[in-house]
């Protein structure tokens, strides 16, 4: 249920992100989605990519101080209200989202949401209580 | 526990550790003796140091006892420099066996000199440094101070083969090669600067090597300043004892000073080396127990005696004596330098500070990097912090956490408004020996 996204820290200057994605490339690690949190001084660049233990190795190798969390993916419809009924199955639970993003699935009308919960357990009985398809890794990267 | 004490100092105690242990009134008289010697030696035999006494007024024979050494002239680096290369010898070239130079950061370096006596007494302090240190025959001493100039690698090398250790020269640089060695050899003990020693910790860890499960026992650290939580990080990490030891070329290199196993302050080898405490700004002598700068005289130096020398380095000469019943005294640990100090905004800020606040914040020594720049007529200190796994985490807000910790930890303890900035890892210059930790842009 959970999936292993990887976390990166880069300085907010130009061409620092190029460098570890280059590294991914030549590594044949495909970049399935990819969220940049930043401050006007750092980023933390998220990924979640075909294969997390490679990307890992490879970043960790160069010299990139580089952590994988657990995440939960969540397919949504493609449509006005999709996320808001997501979202109401978390309400009243006091769960917490860390941070989240969102972006679409390659085939068909859906829409991948990741979300970075403090207690992911808790969340995931609250989706599949409310009929929400909650992702495993392969699910993802078809 | 009396016993345990007492039998530990004897079975250190090694036949060259024999003048540490002299009676007092015995050691101050062979220092009064001694004193009259290099004088005169000076007097005679360097034009320079002749020129200094005469413009006071004063002849070798003006020496009665230990005080009137304040009565004479202090040498300064500066002095080194303007009789580049050989103004300052005692000694015609067919007695000196040895040169060493120190890496003068600008212009001509520092040229030292030693007779085949000096290289013995250098020798002889080394050992007693190691033996100090509970080291002896049978222990397997890799020696990571740089071979070459620079002192640190002979000395330590020729005093720990006297001692009857195996010696493993590897000199400075290449990590990996370092690591593979020591767990290879059944390495006991090394000596490096401590900043090279933090580095090989972490790339220790990076290649899988615990130095908790290897031989190594004790560490003998030098040729910069370090301090007592960076003692508490080498010795929690690698389960080691780490001894601070200290020198420097215009006296003999290392040997000077060394820790015992008490660790309470660093015995000078004061048949040698003569110590005073004195004011750096007026140069008046200091009592015992007062913090001043360290100035040397060379008791028994030939090729190069240096009178009153003024080391820049500040500390103090411990009260009392040593649990290990040596009778040397002891001087406190450099925690800094009279020439590290940085003036910011009119407030001193010495490195060690910035080290010490982030030791106590992240539990380990983050590489870091210290600039200084003008802007608009004012000083900005920025305060670079290399990201380590063991600081990063995906959620900003514990990242922007981190950073106002810092912030608030440089702030209290320096007194001024410092920029923090994290930075990538590795993205500092990483130091194989010296650590360079204060780039100064304000004069640019």
């Amino acid at each position: 249920m959970k999936i292993q996204q990887i976390s990166l820290f880069i300085e907010n200057k130009p061409g620092h992100i190029a460098a570890p994605i280059r590294l991914l490339a030549q590594a044949g690690v495909d970049i399935r989605s990819l969220y940049l949190a930043d401050t006007q001084e750092f980023g933390i660049v998220r990924m979640i990519v075909s294969d997390w233990q490679k990307a890992a190795e490879v970043l960790d190798a160069e010299g990139f101080v580089v952590k994988a969390t657990e995440v939960l993916a969540v397919e949504v419809p493609d449509h006005p209200g999709g996320l808001a009924d997501v979202l109401d199955a978390l309400d009243g639970s006091g769960i917490n989202i860390e941070y989240m993003y969102a972006f679409p699935h390659q085939q068909g009308e859906e829409a991948i949401l990741i979300f970075r919960f403090g207690d992911p357990d808790a969340a995931i009985a609250r989706f599949q209580a409310a009929g929400i398809n909650v992702l495993a890794g392969d699910d993802l990267l078809k | 526990m009396k016993n345990s004490v007492l039998e530990a100092s004897v079975a250190e105690r090694h036949p060259a550790s024999a003048p540490d242990y002299m009676p007092v009134a015995e050691l101050r008289e062979l220092q009064v003796e001694r004193l009259r010697g290099v004088v005169a030696r000076a007097w005679r035999e360097v034009k320079h140091f002749r020129a200094r006494l005469e413009e006071r007024g004063i002849t070798p024979e003006d020496l009665h006892s230990l005080d009137d050494v304040a009565k004479l002239p202090f040498t300064v680096k500066s002095d080194l420099r303007d009789t580049y290369p050989f103004g300052l010898f005692a000694s015609p070239m067919k007695d000196v066996v040895r040169l060493h130079a120190s890496s003068g950061t600008t212009g001509k370096p520092i040229v030292v000199a030693y007779t085949k006596e000096d290289v013995e007494v250098w020798t002889s302090v080394l050992v007693r440094c190691f033996a100090g240190c509970g080291l002896h025959r049978g222990d397997i001493i890799q020696n990571a101070y740089g071979y070459g100039l620079f002192t640190g690698g002979l000395g330590a090398h020729y005093g720990a083969e006297a001692l009857g250790a195996a010696v493993v020269p590897t000199s400075g640089g290449n990590a990996d090669r370092q690591i593979m060695l020591m767990k290879d050899f059944g390495v006991t003990a090394i000596c490096c600067t401590p900043t090279y020693f933090l580095h090989l910790i972490d790339r220790a860890a990076e290649l899988g090597v615990d130095f908790k499960e290897l031989p190594l026992r004790a560490g003998v650290f030098g040729a910069e300043p370090w301090t007592e939580s960076m003692r508490r990080h080498i010795e929690n990490s690698s389960r080691i004892e780490a001894f601070d030891i200290y020198g420097l070329s215009e006296i003999i290199g290392p040997g000077v000073a060394c820790e015992c196993r008490r660790h309470q302050g660093l015995h000078i080898f004061e048949d040698h080396f003569y110590p005073e405490i004195v004011d750096p700004a007026t140069g008046e002598p200091l009592p015992d127990g007062s913090e001043g700068e360290l100035v040397l005289t060379t008791l028994s130096k030939q090729a190069m005696p240096m009178i009153r020398y003024r080391t820049r380095d500040i500390t103090l000469l411990l009260p009392g004596t040593c649990e290990c019943r040596r009778t040397i005294r002891r001087m406190g640990r450099i925690g800094r330098r009279s020439d590290d100090m940085l003036i910011i905004r009119g407030v001193n800020v010495f490195p060690s500070q910035v080290e010490a606040a982030l030791l106590e914040i992240e539990g380990t020594l983050p590489n870091y990097q210290i600039i200084l720049t003008r802007e608009q007529g004012l000083d900005q200190m920025e305060v670079q912090v290399e990201v380590t796994p063991h600081m990063f985490n995906d959620k900003i807000g514990a990242l922007q956490g981190l950073h106002a910790k810092l912030q608030g930890a440089l702030d209290h303890v320096l007194g001024i408004r410092v920029k923090v900035a994290l930075v990538e890892a590795h993205s500092l210059a990483r130091s194989e020996g010296k650590a360079k930790r204060v780039i100064d842009r304000r004069a640019q």
